[in-house]
């Protein structure tokens, strides 16, 4: 008894300073990542792309893999797929990243991704280490929620990375929130590691609260993307206007184009919707069997359901002509927030059934 | 409404084109981006009074098919979508009398000023108030006056079939083209039958292929809509009809599931008292394990009661385990853990040396260490001399007491170390008088407390199994042990199963809404100039998608070994305007083409 007990504490310091360890290691990502924009601002590529010249070759290949090898006789040509944007959208090409072509940029930008890597496995021990010090799912109170949440969010975002999606613009936001998220668990939100009250008792705990993370977390990357696409939107139009440049052109230049950034939020939030919807469906089955009610209004509940209607309003305003573009992005926006408020807000400010362990 | 918003402005020319090539490829009803104010429904008015009546009526009609389309339009949906959210707000701000009935109603106390207002405006309970009840009405209306057409509209389109080719394949959002040796006969059966070999569906035209797929997208979006409905009717019946009452059970003791032995009840406002689930069940046991060390000391780990139970008098009985998370299920409802507490088992004997009462003595918990407040009222009593009197005890219970300071609040919530401490009253307990009492309070009123000849107030501590003489032979409390006690919540809602229905069907319908992509291909095969043949491919989704590029040059590679494609000699634009020079007769029923735009690399990005 006593001797598991002293596991128990080991493996909870052992977390601690895996956490800690991991905050370090981003913070060196986020300097690589500001060194990388800063390298990228000098570069001439950079400086060229602020003019939003259009590209000289229309033409994309789509390779796929079946292309590659039709047919043993001399292989022609490979189908040639020319896409086009939208009609009434912009033509305007991505930017050329954070670095700008500057290979020194680049080289910086390359050691911030291996070091966020680090960092994630790090941050990866550090919570495995907190659940078997508990032995259950690290996610019984804000400290342990937060520092999953921060996890998932750098997971979601190399996924992405790993599954080519051009998203290393992301790299110096997501750092930086990482270092909020992570600095305000270990400072305001840190609980000693401990057991639950009988109402957090249940597999839904794992269903329910892992998949409220998992859409957080991406939900973060569809709002950071919406966030860029209003900046990047208004550099655009003051571009195609000529009006003189504003103090952030030469950094919103390198971003991808409004039209990649508003697509690309939109893909997750579209993508995340039937998680969320699952999540809070969960949750109703999990306070069905705890609380005698499946719904009851309590504050936690209220906020699900309002992050939830706000996210069917940015999908129905996606579907609505005259919705689109900027007015779409701020309910994207405001949506996150119902999302954020829901976790610190009801948590902190609103008491109701879902107030465990201190915070 | 002004329109100031750009890109809501006139259809760019080319849009006219895309637009009749996507047309029908979703049910949305169409942007009715005109005017406010529509002007007279009614035209020209006759003289007389028949005309009056005429043109009224036409007006009036006029009016509520104006206001209908209005209200199921996506923009007024969009709208109370959004009002919906806010007005859910207001709920988690202000304690609601339906969550929380004491916190509300110290709310109210605190804020003697603001309290009245907030009343009339519902803000006390908001989800049943009139403004919250008007927003989601009107949204589910207009779910309804949106879901019926487009049914109607989505089987039309299941029955028809894939429009023809535009005229401009090359200005589709995805385009390819190549040439070939091959016959353009050969070329359309091939791409035919690819097509219908990847489930799309296919029609053929002259000298072009177009096929559809993902018609399930539709479906999906109709079928979530539609489960919102049933999840609201779920929601609704499941208010109107539940029961749900608090009984409180000592170990030992049992429950049966009438109304006179709750508590508590209450239920919504078309419950039956006849529709109350026939069960039974006995506590045998209950028990509660806590946090020994660290800074959680005292938390509650885990906590079980045992029972035994029958669905209905006369069935068999079972043995069961509810605990926090796993109610007991019988047939119509769930029986909840909801709390616990100790019952003091004692014995009163009165001055002839007779039993006056023996059971448990009612305690409530006062803190999360189960410090309890313990209140006895014994009416059947003789004193010494036999004559009829009323008894009261009144103190606490510690399921631990701290042995240092001796101090009357618990220490842990576990049974380590009890003490009872009583004093005694003797007098009138007041309980004829027709007033109701609270179990848990005594009216010291008019009793008189016993007291030690020293004159001090009477109090004794007690172990189990310690005994409590009371002065003057007027008696004795005996400690005989300590029972467990276990509050549960039964509750029987109806419409749970129906909503859990509802709620997955909402699930897989969003995700075939979202997933699916609905998109539209063409293949055009024409002899140019030279005599070979130009091959062109489109696709157009309903929706942008990065994977309608990566799906049409799947396709061009697979109908390539159908129709090889010549030597790369002449650029690719040549064969494009040789194709476009070629067919530009043999197509008919196309929009005038507008000039070329500048076209932009998409399929890299994302
Ligand atoms: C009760 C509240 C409602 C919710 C929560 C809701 C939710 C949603 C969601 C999440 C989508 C996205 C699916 C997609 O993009 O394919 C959607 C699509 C759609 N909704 Fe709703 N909806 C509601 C009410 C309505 C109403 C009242 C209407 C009719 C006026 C409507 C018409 C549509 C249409 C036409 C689409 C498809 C848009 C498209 O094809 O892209 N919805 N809805």
């Amino acid at each position: 008894m006593t001797l598991a007990a002293a596991t128990n504490e080991n493996l909870a310091h052992i977390s601690n300073v895996l956490v800690y360890s991991a905050m370090a290691v981003y913070t060196l990502a986020f300097l690589a990542h500001i060194a990388e924009w800063v390298f990228g601002s000098r570069s001439a590529v950079g400086r060229t792309a602020a003019a939003l010249t259009a590209p000289a070759t229309p033409a994309v290949t789509v390779t796929t893999a079946k292309s590659a090898q039709s047919g043993g006789t001399a292989v022609l040509e490979r189908p040639k797929v020319v896409t086009r944007s939208a009609p009434g959208s912009r033509d305007v090409p991505d930017g050329p990243g954070a670095a700008g072509g500057s290979e020194k940029g680049d080289l910086y930008g390359r050691i911030a991704v291996s070091l966020t890597v680090l960092a994630f496995a790090l941050h990866v021990g550090g919570v495995l280490s907190r659940a078997l010090s508990v032995q259950r799912a690290p996610w019984g109170n804000m400290y342990e929620f937060s520092t999953t949440f921060a996890m998932a969010a750098v997971g979601v975002y190399l996924g992405l990375l790993l599954a080519k999606k051009n998203v290393r613009w992301l790299g110096l936001p997501l750092t930086t929130s990482i270092l909020l998220d992570l600095g305000l668990a270990v400072s305001v939100l840190y609980t000693d590691s401990d057991q639950l009250v009988p109402a957090l008792h249940s597999y839904w705990l794992w269903i329910h609260v892992s998949c409220a993370i998992l859409s957080g977390a991406a939900l973060w990357v569809g709002a950071t993307s919406s966030l860029f696409y209003l900046f990047r939107d208004s550099h655009e139009l003051r571009a195609a206007e000529g009006r003189p440049a504003g103090a952030w052109d030469n950094v919103l230049s390198r971003l991808p184009s409004a039209a990649t950034l508003d697509k690309f939020a939109y893909r997750i939030n579209a993508t995340v919707f039937p998680l969320w919807t699952f999540t809070i469906i969960a949750g109703a089955i999990w306070a069905e069997a705890a609380w005698g009610r499946y719904w009851g209004w309590d504050p936690k509940e209220v906020w699900s359901f309002i992050t939830w209607v706000a996210y069917a309003c940015y999908l129905h305003a996606r579907a609505t002509a005259g919705w689109k573009g900027r007015k779409a992005a701020y309910l994207a926006l405001l949506a996150f927030a119902c999302y954020l408020f829901n976790y610190y807000g009801v948590n902190i400010l609103l008491s109701g059934k879902h107030s465990y362990a201190g915070v | 409404m002004a329109k100031t918003d750009k890109s809501a402005s006139a259809p760019a020319p080319e849009e006219s084109e895309a637009g009749a090539a996507g047309a029908s490829m979703s049910t949305a009803p169409a942007e009715d981006r005109g005017q406010a104010m529509p002007g007279s429904f009614g035209g020209v008015r006759a003289p007389g009074a028949l005309g009056w009546l005429a043109w009224s009526a036409r007006e009036a009609t006029g009016w509520v098919r104006w206001c209908w389309r209005q209200l199921t339009s996506m923009r007024v949906a969009l709208l109370l979508l959004f009002l919906l959210s806010l007005a859910t707000i207001p709920g988690s701000l202000v304690p609601q009398t339906g969550v929380d009935q004491l916190k509300a109603e110290q709310w109210q106390k605190e804020h003697e000023s603001l309290a009245p207002l907030y009343e009339k405006l519902g803000l006390f309970h908001v989800y049943s108030s009139v403004w919250f009840s008007a927003i989601y009405i009107l949204l589910f209306v207009s779910l309804i006056g949106c879901i019926v057409p487009r049914t109607w509209k989505f089987v039309g389109q299941l029955r028809g079939r894939p429009p023809a080719a535009p005229r401009h394949l090359d200005r589709m959002p995805a385009h390819a083209t190549w040439r070939t040796e091959a016959e353009p006969e050969q070329v359309l059966a091939a791409a035919g039958r690819l097509l219908k070999r990847r489930r799309f569906r296919t029609e053929t035209a002259a000298g072009s292929v177009g096929g559809e797929k993902g018609y399930l997208r539709e479906a999906g979006n109709l079928l979530f809509h539609i489960s919102l409905i049933v999840l609201l009717v779920a929601f609704a019946s499941g208010q109107l009809w539940k029961s749900e009452g608090g009984k409180l059970v000592v170990e030992g003791d049992g429950f049966a599931n009438t109304l006179t032995q709750y508590d508590d009840f209450k239920a919504g406002s078309l419950f039956d008292a006849d529709d109350l689930d026939p069960f039974e069940f006995d506590l045998d046991s209950f028990s509660g394990t806590y946090e020994r060390t660290g800074p959680q000391k005292g938390t509650p780990r885990d906590y079980a009661a045992h029972v035994t139970y029958r669905d209905k008098p006369g069935a068999p009985r079972r043995k069961a385990t509810i605990k926090v998370n796993e109610p007991l299920e019988t047939s119509r409802s769930k029986v909840y853990l909801i709390g616990h507490g100790y019952a003091p088992m004692v014995t009163v004997r009165d001055g002839k040396g007779d039993i006056a009462f023996r059971g448990p003595i009612p305690s409530l918990p006062l803190d999360s260490n189960v410090t309890e407040t313990s209140v006895l009222k014994v009416a059947d009593y003789r004193d010494k001399d036999g004559k009829p009197d009323d008894l009261g005890f009144q103190g606490n219970f510690v399921p631990t007491l701290d042995l240092r300071t001796g101090t009357m609040f618990s220490q842990f919530p576990a049974l380590d170390n009890p003490r009872l401490v009583l004093t005694a009253y003797r007098g009138s307990l007041g309980v004829d008088s027709g007033v109701p009492q609270s179990v848990y309070q005594l009216d010291t009123t008019k009793m008189k407390q016993f007291k030690n000849e020293d004159g001090r107030a009477f109090a004794q501590a007690m172990k189990v199994g310690d005994t409590m003489t009371l002065p003057d032979g007027a008696g004795s409390l005996h400690f005989d042990g300590i029972r467990q006690w276990a509050t549960f919540q039964v509750s029987q809602k109806p419409g749970n199963a129906t909503a859990l229905a509802g709620a997955v069907a909402a699930l897989i319908g969003l995700a075939g809404s979202l997933f699916i992509q609905r998109r539209r291909v063409w293949v055009r095969a024409v002899k140019g100039a030279d005599g070979t043949t130009v091959v062109e491919l489109a696709g157009l989704g309903r929706s942008e998608s990065a994977r309608l590029p990566e799906e049409l040059a799947d396709l061009a590679a697979a109908l390539q070994p159908d129709a090889p494609p010549v030597a790369a000699g002449d650029g690719d634009d040549d064969a494009t305007d040789a194709g476009d020079d070629a067919t530009d007769d043999a197509r008919e029923g196309a929009s005038p083409a507008p000039e070329a735009p500048a076209e932009t690399s998409e399929g890299a990005r994302a």
